[in-house]
């Protein structure tokens, strides 16, 4: 159903095209973590949007609540207290799907269409196609899909792909009470990436910069870090993320090899016994056959 | 004349080989489904592919002790001997239908066969458990998961190409078959493939 909208870059599991007649504006949302203050209202309006409630947990001696993101918090704030420049920093960074232009949840799913990228950029999951083997977690560099215990079925941020269907922002942008989340077209928003950090520079940020990282093609949901030198303090956001060679050699070069070795084996054997013929005891066997 | 035969495999054995056999065959089935894209229909075999992914780790488990079952029997008549050596050397002599060598109950094929499929058995197994998205791969670091997948389709990928061979020699070797269905081999058959063994069966000598 969802391939009407004509613009599916990719579909999971499916070694042939996609129908992609349309070629919408690729969006992108903008994160910059350093006008966040730690509200949670993005939070909130993920649950109320999407409708979708974690349980309410306990206190672990921190602001993060819930501590991790689950199939039902598809982001999740995360604090860290950092010593930068000898002062001490509270980096507050919104966690969820990146939404890589190279997907590994994508590149990991063995479902045919349970994973769909769209040309927009947005990585959507579509459950109903979803068998729950998990291997999206296996294959996000990110540690971001969670299966839901309940229905093994798993969920992450959808970047709210039906609300940006119809010409909307997604709903954390919509609701973020700093700007801190901004949405538009990519190139806009490194635009207006650039300009935030060139500000931040001049307030002493030597090492400012757009978190889009290379090595999962660039992201649909792009941090400004005022450290982007080293991302790491920001709750262990990778440095270089990239699909791991583990899951590439799984699910690429070990295909044709597999191929190549069943295929080997079964042919081996059909044209072993078209030619040498069956081996069979009642003829003697102390004459060979010449 | 009547045919002459010798007890090969006893019922229980050959019960526990085709439990085997048939998990064997129906992970398989699933397993490349899960693999290849185009092969995801052959989810199919359980029904849904949902069903699939549920039922494919438990069968796995049940072929694994089955098969355990099989290492205990079999184990001490596949040790490797400089006879079974020999037999490994002159394999291309062997193909053209030519015995080699003094064989035993098993021959250097179907020794290497053995440890072979012992070896998938146990990485399947053990990266299989690490792999179990339901109920045990959240206690693992996900580099290790990822690992565990690669092995896991290796492996399986390894024991299928294996297993291919295991079904053709089966095949062309007239008479083999019976040994598993029935239980028994033909004298002519025992003596030709597994002289040793047939003297020790029979304690004619040859």
């Amino acid at each position: 159903m969802a391939l009407q909208s004509l613009d599916i870059l990719r579909r999971s599991a499916t070694p042939t095209a996609t129908p992609q007649a349309r070629t919408p504006v690729e969006v992108a949302k903008l994160i910059d973590v350093s006008t966040c203050i730690g509200c949670k209202a993005c939070q909130v309006a993920c649950s109320e949007w999407n409708d979708i409630r974690e349980e309410v947990g306990s206190c672990v001696g921190v602001y993060d609540n819930p501590v991790d993101l689950t199939a039902q918090a598809w982001t999740v704030m995360r604090f860290a207290e950092t010593e930068e420049n000898g002062k001490l920093e509270w980096l507050i960074r919104k966690d969820g799907c990146m939404h890589c232009a190279d997907p590994g949840c994508l590149k990991a799913c063995p479902s045919p269409g349970a994973i769909i990228q769209y040309k927009n950029g947005i990585v959507d999951f579509h459950q109903e196609n979803c068998i729950g083997c998990g291997y999206c977690v296996a294959g996000c560099p990110f540690n971001v899909p969670r299966l839901s215990p309940a229905d093994n079925k798993a969920y992450k941020c959808s970047l709210c792909s039906d609300r940006v269907a119809v010409g909307q922002e997604p709903a954390c942008v919509k609701t973020c009470p700093t700007g801190a989340i901004q949405f538009g077209s990519k190139e806009d928003m490194k635009e207006v990436a650039s300009v935030r950090i060139a500000d931040l520079k001049n307030r002493g940020y030597q090492n400012a910069g757009l978190y889009d990282p290379e090595g999962v093609g660039g992201t649909h949901v792009m941090y400004v870090l005022h450290h982007a030198d080293k991302p790491e303090l920001y709750s262990n956001l990778p440095k270089d993320p990239a699909i791991s060679a583990t899951v590439s050699l799984w699910k690429g070069l070990l295909k044709p090899l597999a191929t190549l070795g069943i295929a080997a084996a079964g042919l081996f054997g059909f044209f072993h016994y078209i030619t040498v013929g069956p081996n069979r005891p009642d003829e003697d066997h102390e004459e060979t056959r010449k | 004349m009547k045919e002459q035969l010798i007890q090969r495999y006893s019922a229980p054995e050959r019960i526990n080989h085709w439990v085997v056999a048939v998990c064997f065959v129906l992970l398989a089935i699933s397993g490349l489904a899960f693999f290849y894209p185009a092969f995801f229909w052959l989810t199919g075999v359980f029904g849904t592919p949902q069903l699939a992914r549920i039922v494919h780790p438990f069968v796995g488990v049940v072929m694994f002790l089955a098969f355990a079952r099989q290492f205990f029997r079999y184990w001490h008549h596949n040790l490797i001997t400089p006879e079974d050596v020999k037999w490994m050397k002159s394999v291309k002599e062997v193909m053209k239908g030519n015995e080699v060598g003094d064989i035993g109950k098993y021959n250097g094929g179907q020794k290497g066969m053995f440890w072979l499929m012992c070896a998938c058995m146990a990485v399947l197994l053990v990266s299989g458990l690490i792999a179990w998205r339901q109920y045990f791969a959240g206690y693992f670091p996900i580099p290790v998961v990822r690992l565990a997948l690669l092995a896991h389709a290796s492996a399986a990928v390894a024991l299928i190409a294996g297993i291919i061979v295991h079904v053709y020699a089966a095949l062309w070797v007239k008479g083999t078959i019976r040994a598993m269905v029935e239980g028994v081999v033909t004298h002519a058959w025992a003596k030709k493939h597994h002289p040793r063994w047939y003297r020790e069966m029979t304690g004619k000598k040859s």
